[in-house]
């Protein structure tokens, strides 16, 4: 077991390969959101009305680089990271083919640096959906491939160390749920990359002469097979981080083993042709092909997140109740660590991506009401509910817990920590919200210029869409010095933050309380019903979490008929 | 056992589900069929549907259509650019193009008066975001999109490109007129 290096602090065994390789994953991620915040800042000052920072010319450049390094590159290292994590460290296993991973490692550091090349260069401010025929440099589709191609690569290391885990029985009985829910994530992942190859290699080919055409719509509906799709890794990707979050923090079990891992089974297959979101107000596709498969009739993906909405606060609930925090349906809530950033930033997570990203998405993906905000500003509004603060603030709230598990190193700055989820979600909740407000007002998303200056005709939108706008800034802005935060700890606490030694004791090195029998090798298995029984409103394990759910549930049926009826009031169309 | 170690339970798929998540279950699986259902419902019974009449075009063949009626019913035309007005008869086919970086031309149509709006782009991707009532829709080059418009808002609209086209993206924005 030399390979190993058994963490003092939780338990957790770390194959020396694997370890490596997700720090190297982990900084690699932390560069490119550095990269992508610093965009964003750019960006979002561009789109405030009253700052309207950059050129045309540099904010399209800026936006396309933005996309790609948040949307891909940063998520896509965190989450070989994690895969890592899911199958080497909890399995306790050593890794497959480590050198085949560090190739793909390399690929993707090649690709990544290629692709924002390619950009800054000037001539492929196409942005990260590069619709054809606007066309790119060749080494900026190339540098998506190789990213690509590496990501795969990591995919199948996973792959290949969950079969050597079943091998060698370095487990007994089923994978943990963490790791189902990572492999949900790979095998999706798997799919992505083969829908990106489909239509990216044709493209590069194309962008250097060798195929004449390729069909705009063919290549909206294959691209968004990628890109769509792509954003469902991130799902299944941070709704494991959430499962494990709860786990870390609580001790929590899941509440039910089935429903869980049905749902994650549910994401598998019925994610896939998700691209039909994006092609709904689109010319020769039919209403029967964009209703079929926008929902396959009964949205059972909706469905999943819904369950797994339920079930990552209820297992934490059920947890904290078996502590004893039974009072009211709320206790288990108020008792929380919310000094804690781990916890802190997995719940604004949860609570944002359900509400918003959830809400907004599965509105926008109604056939008939994309009508109404196809483009608009509101779109990027939902994204970034959903990856900027479902899936990214989830990651940080990780790498709080990474820092001295695998870093080993005592975190610097215990109290911007504590801060820093609120920061970072509360300004993307303010960007959010404003900006779904001025999408509605018809704002388009991915203008240089909402005053349409050098156009030969004039349209002025309402004056509250630009004073959404420019709140929608501010949000931005606080969102960056959330982020530039949490690269500040995470980058400063691995650089200068004090060794620890491997007997020193987590709640020591990480400056913030966590509730204290989290950390031990063998977790008790925490008594479910019996809480239950004397509390029982209902007869319900975790009824605060079911009130959270009903809340959640009122609220969509309530926006999600607001938009019918707004819809109902504009001209006519058949 | 928690999250991220194996399950307690060996035969974990045979232990009963609790009451409160079949419970949300059920309400959840029944939410979702009313989100697919109130689709097909509005194509029935809603007023806003897209109609799928769509060709393949090319520049060459959509570009000589919308010459056509510009010639036949061209009213005025504005700004510097000479952008021609056109008011064709209520109940005919309307052609607008999306080139860059332009709608052209701009439309007169009458209030409640049906039109068979024609789509096409010349060049890149282009976006159809009718303002402000907020309708939006994709225009894309080789495919040329027909729809039935109603306009029921007398008013003067801008049509804004909202698909990004290049450089000249934010200047691209058209206009069309509604009389009463």
């Amino acid at each position: 077991m030399s390979n190993f290096r058994l963490c003092p602090d939780t338990g957790l065994f770390f194959d020396k390969n694997a370890e490596s390789l997700m720090k190297v994953h982990a900084v690699a991620a932390a560069v490119s959101l550095l990269v992508a915040g610093l965009l964003a800042l750019g960006v979002a000052l561009t789109r405030w009305p009253a700052v309207h920072l950059l050129p045309a010319s540099q904010f399209y450049m800026f936006l396309t680089a933005h996309g790609i390094d948040a949307l891909l590159f940063w998520v896509i290292f965190f989450e070989i990271a994690i895969l890592y994590f899911a199958s080497s460290t909890l399995l306790r296993c050593r890794l497959a083919a480590p050198r085949w991973a560090w190739l793909g490692f390399a690929l993707m550091v090649i690709g990544a640096v290629t692709t924002n090349t390619a950009v800054f260069q000037g001539n492929s401010s196409v942005m990260m959906t590069s619709y054809v025929p606007m066309q790119a440099a060749p080494h900026f589709y190339l540098g998506l491939i190789l990213f690509a191609v590496g990501a795969l690569i990591g995919c199948f290391v996973f792959f290949g160390t969950l079969v050597i885990a079943k091998d060698e029985h370095t487990y007994e009985g089923s994978i943990p749920l963490v790791t189902f829910g990572a492999m949900t994530a790979a095998i999706i992942a798997v799919f992505t990359i083969a829908s990106g190859a489909i239509i990216l290699v044709p493209t590069f080919l194309w962008s250097i002469g060798y195929i004449s055409h390729i069909d705009p719509e063919m290549y909206r509906i294959i691209w968004w097979a990628m890109g769509h799709s792509s954003q469902q890794i991130n799902v299944a990707a941070h709704v494991s981080v959430w499962y494990l979050v709860a786990g870390l923090v609580f001790g929590a079990r899941p509440m039910s083993e089935k429903v869980s891992r049905f749902a994650f089974l549910l994401y598998i297959f019925f994610l896939q042709l998700a691209s039909a979101h994006h092609i709904l107000v689109d010319p020769g596709v039919s209403s029967e092909w964009k209703i079929f498969n926008t929902s396959y009739a009964m949205y059972l993906a909706v469905l999943a997140s819904m369950i797994h909405g339920l079930t990552v606060p209820g297992s934490m609930e059920v947890a904290q109740r078996a502590k004893g925090y039974t009072r009211g349906i709320f206790e288990w809530l108020r008792k929380a660590p919310w000094d804690n950033p781990v916890f802190s930033s997995t719940f604004i997570s949860i609570i944002i991506f359900g509400f918003i990203g959830g809400i907004t998405g599965v509105v926008m993906g109604t056939e008939q009401i994309n009508l109404i905000i196809h483009n608009t500003i509101y779109v990027p509004a939902h994204f970034h509910a959903t990856v900027a603060v479902g899936t990214t603030l989830t990651f940080m709230g990780l790498t709080f817990f990474l820092i001295p598990v695998l870093f080993r190193r005592k975190m610097i700055l215990p109290t911007l920590a504590k801060w820093q989820p609120y920061l970072f979600g509360g300004g993307m909740t303010i960007l959010i919200l404003f900006m779904m407000g001025a999408g509605t007002m018809g704002v388009a998303r991915r203008s240089a210029d909402m005053t349409f200056a050098g156009a030969a005709l004039t349209y002025d939108y309402p004056g509250m869409a630009y004073t959404m706008m420019g709140i929608s800034g501010i949000g931005a802005v606080i969102a960056v010095i959330g982020g530039g935060a949490y690269l500040l700890i995470t980058v400063g606490s691995i650089v200068f933050g004090k060794k620890l030694e491997p007997s020193a004791g987590l709640l020591q090195s990480f400056g913030v309380p966590l509730s204290s029998d989290n950390y031990m090798a063998e977790p008790e298995i925490l008594p479910m019903a019996a809480p239950v029984e004397e509390h029982g409103s209902a007869g319900f394990e975790a009824p605060g979490t079911f009130v959270l759910a009903m809340l959640l549930l009122v609220s969509f049926v309530v926006y999600y008929f607001i938009n019918w009826k707004y819809l109902a009031s504009v001209w006519p169309l058949s | 056992m928690t999250t991220y170690l194996p399950p307690a339970q060996r035969i974990w798929w045979n232990e009963p589900v609790g009451r409160q998540e079949i419970v949300w279950i059920a309400i959840a699986l029944t939410w979702c069929l009313i989100l697919f259902f109130m689709m097909p419902y509005w194509h029935v019974f809603g007023k806003q549907n897209l109609s799928n009449e769509a060709y393949k075009t090319t520049p060459a063949q959509y570009g000589p259509k919308v010459q056509a009626m510009i010639d036949k019913y061209t009213v005025r035309t504005e700004t510097d650019q000479q952008i021609p007005v056109v008011a064709p008869p209520a109940g005919s086919d309307v052609y607008m193009l999306a080139r860059l970086w332009q709608w052209w031309p701009i439309l007169e149509l009458e209030k409640d008066k049906t039109y068979r709006l024609h789509l096409s782009s010349m060049d890149w991707q282009h976006g159809f975001s009718l303002q402000p009532v907020n309708i939006n829709m994709e225009v894309i080059p080789g495919y040329e999109m027909v729809l039935n418009i109603t306009p029921d808002v007398a008013g003067t609209y801008g049509v804004v490109c909202n698909e990004y086209c290049g450089i000249g993206h934010s200047t691209m924005l058209g206009r069309i007129y509604v009389k009463e």
